[in-house]
């Protein structure tokens, strides 16, 4: 399997596009790996990457029930940013930002990274003190943040000067100019291909039912393709950790709750970055490349394993899209689709070494794990590798809860429905 | 739309209702150990299958009920007052 590059792509062309390569491999499992990371979605394979490009440990399976990249990371709103405010997570997000930069070339794939902003609007004044304090610790951490007065937010997304009687009259708003979006499932096959490169096995249709313990050690998974011992396993199945954890008798911090997304027909470019609004409603809202209008809002709301949402939420996101971009009723709808969130009890997110020797956990990213794939990817190795997290993931551990250090970004308590 | 049956004002769509919690935590002693306490505020079963919980019918009587409703299909298998329990005991499923 070559690089990608220009060349190449003429040069196929040239055979009538006949020739091209699997992309990765298909291997069987084989009975013994250094590492298994169970969860072929963007942050196991990033995980899995991570571990054979810095780390240098390629006896790596990455192992997933459905096909790579079928779960939450094909299901979101494809979001990119740093825009935190807490020590603990702001450096981690920022990280995350530089890989965003290079993955492209990184990875040799096209993840179409496009920095175009992130906005949150302020409809009243100490929603702009708030974004105000925001911005500045962003800053503090390094990260770009500008406050932007009424004018300069219509100027830059024209779409919401809605009319004399707006319902929500638009204050300000916080610009991330350096965030943006990317491409969701070319981060899971770029990340997949240059594992599968590095000779990572990739196995797809390989369900995990079981852990296989010596005395308390974890020492390998049972699946229904066979036993497959590892010296480390790691977690990285978001929505099914508690499923999974529970096979150990691990009660985790963790409730799982179904988040709704949704997509128009294309449309010409209405939308030039991502705008959130999170006044008399939630919502946020980008237009892809191809042009559709991707947006979201709040989880449905109560614990859920379906990969699907209820109508009164879906009336909620849309009414308050609404109520800052009136022209949205003309737009069609396209399709709709919920994916399971691992919500932690402070909105953010673990990646620990597990409670148990030989487990490894990366979970509790609630509803913003897409942005944090290549940190947490990166972050997750090293702490398999090390057996301890690097500095910038020692603020996500499992017993920050017991220690009385949750990293509570949005102060809602131990309740993940709110975060 | 979740359709749960209150007790006192009948069948009722659950856009009237507010989610509470997993109706399966007990909430410990004051002198508990702390272990005790953080299990408590932060662990979770998160059952994928049959889960016992509570709602407050907020927009109607206000009372607060205990349903078991299975977190893989929504469906609905059984609803009591706070202080009730359901007929079958809750599956660990998975």
């Amino acid at each position: 399997m070559g690089r990608y590059n220009a060349l190449n792509i003429v040069w196929q062309a040239l055979q009538g596009n006949q020739n091209w390569q699997r992309v990765w491999r298909d291997p069987q499992p084989k009975a013994h790996y250094d590492v298994i990371i169970i969860g072929g979605g963007g942050h196991g394979l990033a995980t899995a990457y991570y571990l054979a490009k810095l780390h240098g440990i390629t006896r790596v399976a990455v192992l997933e029930k459905g096909w790579l990249g079928g779960g939450n990371v094909g299901r979101n709103t494809t979001i990119v940013r740093s825009n935190y405010m807490l020590d603990g997570n702001a450096p981690f997000y920022e990280h995350g930002m530089n890989l965003w930069r290079s993955m492209a070339q990184d990875l040799n794939y096209n993840v179409m990274f496009s920095p175009r902003g992130v906005l949150n609007l302020a409809h009243n004044k100490a929603q702009y003190d708030e974004y105000a304090r925001r911005g500045n610790a962003m800053r503090l951490n390094g990260i770009d943040a500008e406050i932007l007065s009424r004018d300069e937010v219509l100027q830059r997304e024209p779409i919401l000067v809605t009319s004399a009687a707006e319902r929500f009259p638009i204050f300000g708003g916080l610009l991330q100019p350096q965030a943006g979006n990317a491409r969701h499932d070319a981060v899971a096959w770029g990340y997949a291909r240059a594992a599968d490169r590095l000779g990572v096995d990739l196995i797809q249709n390989c369900e995990v039912v079981d852990f296989i313990q010596q005395g308390e050690k974890v020492v390998g998974v049972t699946t229904n393709r066979g036993d497959i011992y590892a010296d480390k396993v790691g977690m990285a199945v978001a929505g099914n950790t508690s499923r999974l954890t529970s096979k150990l008798g691990l009660h985790l911090p963790i409730e799982s709750h179904v988040l709704q997304a949704f997509v128009t027909e294309p449309y010409k470019p209405v939308i030039n970055g991502v705008v959130t609004y999170g006044g008399g409603g939630h919502f946020y809202i980008s237009q892809s490349n191809k042009g559709g209008l991707v947006f979201g809002g709040d989880i449905d709301g109560y614990n859920s394993y379906a990969q699907r949402g209820n109508l009164p939420v879906f009336e909620d996101v849309i009414t308050a899209g609404l109520s800052i971009m009136p022209s949205l009723s003309r737009v069609k709808l396209l399709r709709n689709w919920g994916g399971i969130m691992d919500m932690s009890m402070d909105g953010s997110p673990i990646i620990d070494t597990g409670p148990i020797d030989g487990l490894y956990l990366n979970t509790g990213w609630c509803y913003g794990g897409f942005k944090a794939t290549p940190a947490s990817g990166w972050c997750f190795a090293y702490t398999i590798a090390n057996n301890q997290a690097h500095a910038l993931n020692k603020a996500f551990t499992l017993d920050r809860f017991a220690k009385g250090y949750a990293i509570d970004e949005k102060g809602a308590g131990p309740y993940p429905k709110a975060h | 739309m979740l359709r749960i049956k209150c007790p006192y004002c009948g069948t009722r769509e659950h856009t009237e209702f507010t989610y509470g919690e997993d109706a399966k935590r007990i909430l410990p002693d004051t002198d508990a150990s702390l272990d005790v306490w953080n299990t408590y505020v932060f662990a979770r079963h998160n059952v994928a299958g049959e889960h016992l919980e509570y709602w407050q019918h907020t927009l109607g009587c206000r009372a607060w009920l205990k349903v078991q409703r299975n977190t893989l299909t929504h469906t609905i298998s059984w609803i009591g007052l706070p202080q009730d329990t359901p007929p079958q005991p809750e599956e660990e499923c998975s």
